[in-house]
């Protein structure tokens, strides 16, 4: 058996949504280089609605991903529906991974939140 | 495919395969039994011993056949142990960056009442003799520092900690896993008085290995049952195992040195080539090293990854990263040696054999430099070095 399902390495291989958005109005990042996994989430929102999202993760290839999935998930959604984003639903879509790398699920969920967050909070100043 | 984790497993040689499989269709009686099959094998198992004994210089009676290097570890040291505990010495010399055989043996006669000093093996990955000899107390009972390490393959400087245990005696154990049908290893010379080895590492078979103790040490069972191998490891031989590794380590002894200088060119060219990488180094000093072990950190990257991006291009390798691991932590090698967490992640082992060819060594260095450029390419690690905001350690 592999140690990854299809899924994970077609992410893997194939991230979606890599890079930086110069324009963001919502950037998250969570984990630490001492554990090894670090995700950098950016966000483009506008009226709500999360019109784009690209990824930066430094990470096994679990990590790198969840991060691909947890973009594909939420782009495109109303903000009210990326918020409900959960480790569990980008851990399913990726048909599963081993329990030790659940742990990189939680990081894409903490990162997209963290990103949503930071929206939030500029938009309350502005 | 270019297979380089032959620190991991070797491919078994077709001498050793040979051996294996005749061993088991012709010669399948039991070395106990008295009629003429039993004796055969018993033979069988007797010819290997002499032959593993003459490669590393022992009496083979001083050679006991166990499933591998794990098992010598484990009954070398609780051995030394218990005799030290009868002595009422109950301290024991260590490394930091042993194999887990080893350390977690130690860590369970530390529950026990041992004491356990783990010396420092410093920046180049090595033991130094005269701390060997400072960390020495009336009360210890054994020294264990291993030949070579696994990891980063830099080879400890034996024969001078054999001889300052040997002029305090002491006891003197080492993991020999690494090395032994790699470079040359003689317990004599060595003045070494346990020893672990294990065929899978020599183009042998798995589940096979050794222990030398010398005369006169006594041996600690760690199975109980019948009179197997003088009475210290009951259980009906693995003579086709036995007899294969045997096999394995004869070849791999005739012609260590040949294989040696190929082996030592091609690392040093994959040295050379991988340090073109900016922002890499190697782990473990770079001359006194196994021929066949590169050892590299890449900043910015995480282990895993590479591996499977390398895997994807036909490279077999490892790493130390957490990630390969199953735990949060990278390495305790590459920590031992002074590698922070962030840099110990992004760990690439190679251990190259005899088969590697001049156009895989330049595929190696290929890839190698090709995956780690694309994964700093959407590192956030790597993106905070480049801007300044975080300062480069590599």
């Amino acid at each position: 058996m592999a140690l990854y399902s299809e899924k994970v390495m077609d992410h893997f291989r194939n991230p979606r949504n890599v890079g930086v958005i110069e324009d963001a109005n919502g950037i998250g990042e969570v984990g630490n280089a001492k554990c090894g996994d670090i995700m950098k989430m950016y966000l483009k929102i506008e009226d709500d609605v999360i019109q784009d999202v690209k990824f930066e993760t430094f990470g096994c290839g679990s990590a790198i991903a969840s991060s691909s999935m947890a973009t594909e998930l939420i782009k495109g959604k109303p903000v009210s529906e990326a918020m409900k984003l959960t480790n569990k639903a980008v851990a399913e879509a990726l048909d599963g991974l081993p329990a030790y790398k659940m742990h990189c699920s939680v990081l894409a969920e903490e990162a997209i939140q963290a990103a949503l967050e930071d929206w939030r909070s500029r938009e309350k100043q502005s | 495919m270019i297979y380089a984790d032959n620190a991991a497993t070797t491919r078994m040689s077709e001498a050793a395969l040979h051996t294996m499989v005749s061993v088991i269709r012709e010669n399948y009686g039991n070395p106990s039994s008295l009629y003429s099959i039993g004796q055969r094998a018993k033979e069988t198992l007797e010819e290997a011993r002499r032959s593993v004994a003459e490669v590393i210089g022992a009496d083979p009676r001083e050679i006991l056949f166990t499933s591998g290097g794990s098992e010598a570890d484990n009954q070398a040291i609780l051995s030394a142990a218990a005799i030290g505990r009868k002595n009422g010495k109950m301290h024991i010399v260590s490394s930091a960056f042993e194999h887990h055989a080893v350390l977690h043996t130690l860590e369970k006669l530390e529950k026990e009442g041992f004491e356990i000093t783990l010396l420092d093996v410093h920046e180049n990955g090595i033991v130094r003799p005269e701390e060997v000899e400072a960390a020495l107390r009336a009360d210890t009972c054994l020294v264990t520092i291993m030949y070579a390490n696994n990891e980063i393959g830099t080879i400890q400087p034996i024969r001078e900690i054999g001889s300052i245990c040997r002029k305090h005696g002491v006891l003197f154990h080492t993991d020999a896993v690494q090395a032994v049908g790699h470079i040359p290893v003689h317990v004599v010379d060595d003045q070494v008085d346990l020893l672990s080895a294990s065929a899978h590492k020599f183009h042998g078979p798995k589940g096979v290995g050794f222990l030398f103790a010398r005369k006169g040490i006594r041996l600690a069972n760690l199975i109980e049952g019948g009179a197997q191998e003088n009475g210290k490891r009951a259980g009906t031989e693995n003579v086709p195992g036995i007899a294969a590794m045997a096999a394995a380590l004869k070849e791999a002894a005739g012609r260590m040195q040949e294989t040696a200088i190929s082996l030592t060119e091609k690392r040093n060219k994959l040295i050379r080539g991988l340090s073109g990488i900016p922002h890499s180094a190697l782990n473990g000093d770079e001359m006194r090293r196994l021929p066949g072990n590169v050892n590299f950190c890449f900043e910015g990257i995480e282990g895993e990854s590479l591996l499977l991006l390398l895997d994807d291009k036909g490279i077999e390798a490892s790493s130390g990263s957490a990630c390969t691991s199953g735990s949060l932590d990278p390495s305790h090698v590459l920590l031992a040696i002074g590698r922070v967490h962030d840099v110990a992640h992004g760990s690439l082992r190679l251990s190259i054999g005899e088969d590697l060819t001049d156009e895989d060594v330049d595929e190696i260095i290929r890839s190698v430099t090709e995956v780690v450029a694309y994964l700093r390419s959407f590192s956030p690690i790597w993106r905070d070095l480049e801007s300044g905001k975080k300062q480069h350690i590599l």
